[in-house]
C-alpha cells in the first residue's frame, strides 16, 4: 500500500467518491444558473441580489464553491504528484512538490473563506 | 519497398538513441511486423530484440509499432503501414536495454504486489477446490492476460508512477484473484489497494483496452475493483 499525507481524503476510494460527488455538484449549479438565466432574459439587479440573498441559494452557492475547492486539491495534487517526482526531475522535487502542495492547499482554502465572504455580504 | 525505421540503441556503443531505416520488400505479401524484424535481424545481426512463439501467446514481442503497442507477431503489416512507412521503437516508459527490449523490472514488481496466486487457508480438499461453472465464469476476460505491458506500458499514469501505481496488467491480474471463488484473501487484498496511486492512479483514459492484443478490458477490471472497494468501505 501506498500512502500519502497531502491527498484530501487520505483514501484513493474517498478521493475518487469526492471528484465524482462534488462533479455532479458543479454541473447541478451549471445548469440551474444557465437555465436561470435563460429563463429570466430581462433579469434585474434586483432579482439577482434577491436570488443570492436567499439562503438556499447561498447554501447552494456555498456547496459548489467546496465542490470545486475540493474536486481541485484532488485534481491538482494528481497533476503534482505526476509531474514533480524523484523519478522526473530528481532529489529535489519533493521539497519542491510539498512547496506547490502546500501553496495549491493555502490559495484553495483562501478562495473559499473569500468566497463565503462575498456570499454573506451579498 | 517498404521503408522501416526501427530505434536503435547499444548503451555500450551509442551516446544515444536514433532511428536507423531499413528498405523492406514485402513481395506484396502482408506479413507480419516479427517477420520483418527477422529478416531485417538477418541482414544487421545487432539488431536486437525479443520474440519466443512468434504466435501471440507468450508475450514476448511487445513493441511501439507506428505509435500504438502491440505484439510484433500478430501484427499484419496492413494494420499498421502507413505512407509506406512502419516504425518501430520499444515499448515506452520503461528503461531500454537495448534496441527493442526493454527492462520490465518494475512492470513484475507491480505484479508481484498484488500476489498474483491463490491464497486459500482453508485445508486442502483430496481431490481439487471445485467452482461452479457461473464462478468459473467470472475469470473470463481476465485469466488470458500473458503479461507482455503492451497496456501498461501505454498508460501515462504508469509512465509517471511505475513504482507507485500498479499499473492496468496488474489491476487486470489483482482483480482476477478477487474474482475467484477459491480465493479466501479478498479483504487483505482490497485492504493494500486502497490508496490514492494503486488503483485510482487510473482515469480511465483506456489506453490499456485499445492496446491490449488479447482483446482484454483492463479499465472494465479496475471498475469491479473500485466497486468492490466501495462495498467493503465503512
Amino acid at each position: 500500500m501506498v500512502t500519502n499525507v497531502t491527498s484530501l481524503g487520505r483514501s484513493g476510494l474517498s478521493d475518487w467518491l469526492i471528484a465524482r460527488v462534488s462533479a455532479y455538484v458543479m454541473t447541478a449549479y451549471l445548469i440551474f444558473i444557465v437555465g436561470y438565466l435563460m429563463l429570466t432574459p430581462e433579469l434585474s439587479y434586483t432579482q439577482w441580489a434577491a436570488l443570492n440573498s436567499s439562503l438556499p441559494m447561498r447554501m447552494f452557492s456555498l456547496l459548489t464553491i467546496l465542490s470545486i475547492a475540493a474536486h481541485a486539491w484532488i485534481g491538482m495534487w494528481c497533476v503534482l504528484t505526476d509531474y514533480i517526482t524523484v523519478r522526473l526531475i530528481g532529489p529535489k522535487a519533493t521539497a519542491l512538490r510539498i512547496i506547490f502542495q502546500l501553496g495549491m492547499i493555502a490559495i484553495t482554502l483562501l478562495y473559499v473563506i473569500w468566497a463565503i465572504d462575498i456570499l454573506w455580504g451579498i | 519497398m517498404l521503408n522501416v525505421s526501427i530505434y536503435r540503441y547499444n548503451p555500450e556503443v551509442d551516446s544515444e538513441p536514433y532511428m536507423q531505416d531499413f528498405e523492406f520488400d514485402t513481395q506484396g505479401k502482408d506479413i507480419m511486423v516479427l517477420d520483418v524484424l527477422e529478416k531485417l535481424k538477418i541482414e544487421d545481426p545487432t539488431l536486437v530484440f525479443r520474440r519466443s512463439c512468434r504466435e501471440g501467446v507468450c508475450g514476448s514481442d511487445g513493441m511501439n509499432i507506428s505509435g500504438k503497442n502491440g505484439l510484433a507477431c500478430v501484427t499484419p503489416l496492413s494494420s499498421v503501414v502507413k505512407k509506406n512507412k512502419l516504425v518501430i521503437r520499444p515499448l515506452p516508459g520503461l528503461p531500454v536495454i537495448r534496441d527493442l527490449v526493454i527492462d520490465m523490472s518494475q512492470f513484475y514488481a507491480q505484479y508481484e504486489k498484488i500476489q498474483p496466486y491463490m491464497i486459500n487457508d482453508t485445508p486442502a480438499p483430496a481431490i481439487e477446490r471445485l467452482q461452479s461453472q457461473e464462478e468459473r465464469a467470472k475469470l473470463d476476460g481476465l485469466y488470458e492476460c500473458i503479461l507482455c505491458a503492451c497496456c501498461s506500458t501505454a498508460c501515462p499514469s504508469f509512465w509517471w508512477n511505475p513504482d507507485k501505481f500498479i499499473g492496468p496488467s496488474g489491476l487486470l491480474q489483482a482483480y482476477r484473484f478477487l474474482a475467484d471463488s477459491r480465493d479466501t484473501a479478498t479483504e487483505a487484498r482490497l485492504s493494500n489497494l486502497d490508496d490514492p496511486f494503486s488503483v485510482f492512479r487510473c482515469h480511465g483514459i483506456m489506453n490499456c483496452v485499445q492496446v491490449c492484443p488479447k482483446g482484454l478490458n483492463p479499465t472494465k477490471a479496475i471498475g469491479h475493483i473500485r466497486d468492490m472497494l466501495m462495498r467493503t468501505a465503512t
